[in-house]
């Protein structure tokens, strides 16, 4: 059976590019049809720059056929997720209090991309500025799952990993601030990287948790992933949290070959909540590893109870406070009437952030708030300390930890919204790795009796992502091909478009991108 | 601890956060913030004493530029964000009173 | 009024550094300029922009804080400050909160009523915001950025100060110490140094601390003055009709000459604190403080030990001399080439701050070099010109800095020694004015001066007036 192009893998795609089987604008145009065909089932996109994508491949293809783009990625159309800036394209975070924002620089990490040849799709939906779990947050409505539009697609970057499920793009970039990336790639049957904090620039990646924020490759499988994480790594200047690394170099890390890895699987992982089928499956992939030579042995690891509530305190904290200035003064929404200056913020915010955004403001304003700092916190950065303790002590003696990516597979539509508690407590898996800055991946590893996608958690020490890289390709390679959804055939959405819905009554949808 | 939460730290917290909740929405802001706080305060099980609070997970320090001007203007560019401008400048509510 | 009150007054001084560069970006801190040129969006709070610290801002800082006797925090770091104001554009300040570069310093100042030293608690560094012009015409406030990150260290002091005197003796002696460093201009009236003023009273003799108020906007040494003044007196007769001074903060209009609250239950005084997680700790090694010290420049103080055991020139000019780094590095200079301390200190204290104060100058201005003022001092000396074409000369270069000694000779402005020349001009100004020549001879010595003043013009200026003077006293005899 002949393989369609939007089968194709993102390499293997720049691969054909490169040997002149496939053109750029042909991979473009194939991304675009898909979208049109598709958008309307399952709403991966915020914004698609139909002209610009077009326009773009054309110059890429010349600069292939020059020999200047040499890269794996290049000519490959690419979908970033919309917390991430995008010179004069909007940039929404998925926010009504930003409908209209065009950045006037595009993020560090998505011109890393660009310079590799890469073509920018368009934006992707996301939870409102990064905080949710199910992508149900954003503004615009929710991204349903491709593999069952009844249920959603994990968050917050839900649409990256729903539009690589669907083939709506090659590959997408997502960010991670507590499992952003490493859940919904679980959700939707698709592969991410949340890779060491401070590996790949956060230079116009609109802050939710600073000190965990983290931008990271979402694609078909880990070959995808260690190319595209190769090439968005990047020591930036612009940002001082970022780090010179010497090794990342991580397609090397492509090898077939886990004998003597060690891998270690918290006890804690595998208690109470996890869904039993979820358990099945990641514990069936833990066996195929050791099949493969790995060493397998369970262990304790502690607190992990405790680093939802203390991420819960820092990244409200953080985004109390960076998300300050969205106040209807310099860019973004304005309410239409007010009443003096501090009327025009109070309207224009509350106007302007949905509720789950607004409940974590009102939280982080709270544990920073005089009298609260020391008992919310300094608590909360000491817990996180010992949590980093944890993991050291856990890397002194394993390569690799594993486990779920997340508890369940991926619920309904709406049954998470209602008690934000429970929805905070499905991130228990992927929290404490943002709190110690370490690299996850979420790699596929079967369905549920639903059809579900299960994703399989490898988390390793700083700056080994090598090691998750090397398990999850031999993982793979054991596993076999993973297939895409069954898709049912949508109706088409016009042109390029702009597919925000809810945009504030009194304002003008923004025009079409340039 | 979850009693902390009262209408008057609703209230507080709204005007630090520059937030204007409807009554349905403090009700439940209250409901929420207090029942997150309650799991939150799951840390004080903790001994936490003889660690330091971590800001960074990373050693990371003297990150420095140098005293050298480099940006252009960007002020069109930038201005065209802005909700109101006038005079090349963000226009805003009067600021000062009397 | 029968009790007896205390005024204690604590200070936070902010100045605007030097740096070429804001203190997280780029961009320019030119003064003025076309509003919101100078910006980037870091400097305007667009989301995703990152923070970028100035290595030059840090070694000012500890410049400032080395040189007012404060330790160094080896470990530092960046707090955010949050509260909404348009001129805040991330509705955060970047600032230091809990481990501020520079702790526990301290100044000596000197009032008519002896010396004293106010304690330093601590000197942070922080970003400056944005300008609000208020707009009438609209009656709107627009809001430029062109300041919003311009680097600023904030010193504050302990609540040491019990006058407008002590205050602004304690001013000066900043201001002085960090001109010195070149670390600030430090003007009050630009804003390039901005004090806040935390005032409460006490009755005398009791030790505990009042209800302090704190008062922005002061810009002036006046407005610090009546500010302190007014702000005693209110505080004072609250307490005597029994009612309690409240805790907040007033501001100063400078033309109602009056303080008033700026009371308002949106800003409730909470800035929640924290670390700045986009910033990265500063670590300061023993070397780089080391470093800096070495850079340092001898400040007043030492100055005037060292004038007073080498040079021999009044007290008095060596403390007006001293005042500027400028004046007294080309006082050092010129005299190291001269030798001649107390001519150069004539010039320095004559011509040339008569110069500066009719022109409206800073001493940094002055374009002369200490070349070649040493060189009219010595053209001066050796009779080559004389003293009032050394003036001259003088006015000159101090705007251009030529060579006196070239610029003389191009403009013929020698002293003619022409014994011979003189004679013959004295004789034709003795013969043009017989009434002058009799009168003195008839005892009216003031005569001789007006001749003098005849030769001197003759001779274009160029003749030594000693030799006119004696020449003509001896064709008159
Ligand atoms: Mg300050
Ligand atoms: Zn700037």
């Amino acid at each position: 059976m002949k393989k369609s192009i939007l089968d194709l893998t993102a390499v293997e795609l720049g691969r054909k590019i490169k040997e002149k089987e496939i053109t750029v604008r042909e991979a473009v145009e194939a991304s675009l049809a898909q979208i049109e065909k598709m958008e309307a089932s399952f709403h991966c996109y915020v914004t698609v720059g139909k002209e610009a994508a077009l326009k773009r491949a054309d110059e890429v293809q010349k600069q292939i056929d020059a020999g200047v783009l040499t890269g794996p990625l290049a000519g490959v159309p690419v979908a970033i997720k919309d917390n991430m800036c995008t010179k004069n394209m909007l940039t929404t975070c998925s926010s009504r209090i930003l409908y209209n924002f065009r950045p006037t620089y595009t993020a560090e990490a998505v011109e890393n991309l660009e310079r590799a040849g890469a073509v920018v799709l368009g934006k992707t939906n996301m939870d409102e500025f990064a905080m949710g779990s199910t992508t149900e947050t954003s503004a615009f409505g929710e991204t349903k799952n491709p593999w069952n539009t009844e249920h959603v697609p994990g968050g917050s970057s839900g649409g990256s990993c729903a539009a690589v499920a669907a083939e709506e793009c090659f590959f997408a970039l997502g960010s991670d601030t507590g499992g952003s990336i490493r859940q919904p790639s679980s959700f939707c049957g698709v592969t991410g990287i949340k890779p060491t904090y401070g590996t790949v620039s956060r230079y116009g990646l609109i802050a939710y948790g600073s000190s965990l924020d983290q931008i990271g490759p979402v694609a078909k499988d880990v070959t995808d992933c260690a190319a595209v994480l190769e090439t968005i790594a990047s020591y930036d200047k612009k940002d001082s949290t970022s780090i010179e690394r010497k090794d990342t170099d991580f397609t090397s890390a492509l090898t077939d070959d886990v004998k003597g890895m060690k891998i270690g699987i918290p006890k804690d992982y595998f208690g109470e909540g996890l869904d039993l089928e979820v358990k099945k499956a990641v514990l069936a992939a833990a066996d195929v590893l050791k099949e493969k030579g790995a060493v397998v042995e369970e262990f304790d690891l502690k607190l992990v109870e405790y680093a939802i509530p203390a991420y819960y305190v820092i990244a409200s904290a953080e985004a109390s406070s960076n998300l300050s200035r969205f106040d209807g003064i310099k860019y973004g929404y304005r309410t239409k009437e007010y009443d003096g200056l501090h009327g025009l913020y109070k309207k224009s915010r509350s106007e302007g952030f949905g509720p789950e955004v607004k409940r974590r403001i009102m939280l982080g304003s709270f544990v920073l708030s005089s009298g609260y700092y020391d008992a919310y916190y300094l608590k909360a950065l000491r817990t996180k300390a010992l949590i980093k303790q944890e993991f050291d002590k856990a890397f002194e003696k394993y390569d690799v930890i594993l486990g779920p990516a997340a508890p369940t597979t991926a619920p309904k539509l709406g049954a998470s919204l209602s008690d934000p508690l429970k929805m905070y407590l499905g991130d228990i898996y992927t929290i404490s790795v943002n709190l110690a800055g370490l690299p996850g991946m979420s790699v596929p590893c079967g369905q549920d009796s639903r059809g579900l996608p299960i994703g399989l958690q490898l988390i390793g020490d700083c700056f080994q992502e090598k090691k998750l890289i090397r398990a999850g390709f031999a993982y793979e390679q054991a596993r076999g091909p993973w297939k895409a959804p069954a898709m049912a055939g949508a109706s088409g959405c016009g042109d390029s478009f702009d597919s925000r819905k809810e945009e504030p009554a009194s304002i003008q949808t923004a025009g079409e991108e340039n | 601890m979850a009693n902390i939460i009262s209408d008057e730290t609703i209230e507080y917290v709204g005007i630090l956060a520059k937030l204007e909740l409807s009554e349905e929405e403090k009700q439940q802001a209250k409901k929420d913030m207090g029942s997150i706080l309650d799991y939150i305060d799951k840390l004080n099980e903790l001994d936490t004493a003889g660690a330091e609070p971590m800001s960074h997970v990373f050693p990371v320090n003297n990150v420095f530029r140098e005293d050298v001007v480099v940006n252009g203007d960007d002020r069109e560019n930038m201005l065209k964000n802005a909700p109101e401008q006038k005079d090349g400048a963000y226009k805003v509510p009067k600021t000062v009173e009397n | 009024m029968a009790k007896q009150y205390e005024t204690v007054i604590g200070l936070e001084v902010h100045v605007e550094l030097a740096a070429k560069t804001k203190i997280f970006c780029s961009c320019s801190t030119a003064f003025g300029g076309v509003p919101n040129t100078h910006t980037c969006p870091v400097c305007t709070g667009m989301p995703g922009s990152l923070p970028v610290l100035n290595k030059q801002v840090v070694e000012y800082a500890m410049a400032v804080g080395l040189a007012t006797n404060c330790s160094i925090h080896q470990y530092s770091k960046f707090d955010r400050k949050n509260y909404f104001y348009p001129d805040n554009p991330q509705n955060y300040q970047i600032s230091q909160l809990y481990l501020p570069i520079c702790y526990e310093g301290g100044v000596e100042i000197e009032t008519a009523a002896g010396k004293k030293t106010i304690g330093i608690h601590e000197i942070h560094m922080e970003e400056d915001a944005g300008k609000l012009i208020h707009d009438e015409w609209e009656d709107c406030t627009l809001v430029d950025y062109n300041r919003s990150g311009v680097p600023l260290i904030e010193i504050v002091s302990e609540p040491d100060m019990r006058s407008a005197e002590e205050v602004i003796a304690y001013l000066d002696k900043l201001g002085l110490i960090i001109r010195y460093l070149g670390a600030s201009d430090c003007k009050l009236q630009e804003g390039s140094m901005r004090a806040d003023v935390n005032l409460s009273v006490r009755e005398a003799g009791t030790e505990k601390l009042g209800t302090r108020t704190e008062m922005k906007n002061l810009n002036s040494f006046k407005a610090i003055t009546h500010a302190i003044e007014g702000e005693r007196i209110r505080q004072i007769e609250l307490l005597e009709e029994g009612k309690a001074v409240i805790q907040e903060t007033r501001r100063w209009d400078d033309n109602k000459e009056y303080s008033y609250a700026m009371r308002s239950k949106e800003d409730a005084q909470d800035y929640r604190y924290f670390p700045d997680p986009d910033l990265v700790p500063i670590i300061i090694s023993d070397e780089w403080i080391q470093q800096i010290r070495d850079r340092q420049p001898e400040l007043r103080t030492e100055k005037l030990v060292r004038y007073r055991k080498e040079f021999d020139i009044p007290e008095y000019d060596a403390q007006i001399i001293t005042e500027s780094k400028k004046l007294a590095d080309l006082f050092e200079e010129a005299t190291a080439i001269c030798k001649k301390p107390k001519k150069v200190s004539n010039w320095i204290m004559g011509e040339t701050l008569r110069l500066l104060k009719e022109r409206g100058m800073e001493p940094e201005e002055i374009k002369v070099s200490a070349g070649n003022l040493a060189k009219l001092i010595e053209l001066t000396e050796a009779g080559t010109i004389n003293g009032s074409v050394a003036k001259t000369v003088f006015e000159i270069m101090f705007q251009e800095n030529m060579d006196p000694e070239q610029y003389a000779e191009e403009k013929g402005l020698k002293t003619v020694h022409d014994e011979g020349a003189l004679r013959t001009t004295i004789e034709a100004v003795l013969a043009e004015n017989p009434q002058s020549a009799a009168d003195y001879k008839g005892g009216k010595e003031k005569a001789l001066g007006f001749l003098v003043g005849q030769t001197m013009k003759a001779m274009k200026g160029k003749a030594n007036p000693g030799a006119v003077n004696q020449m003509l006293k001896e064709l008159l005899q």
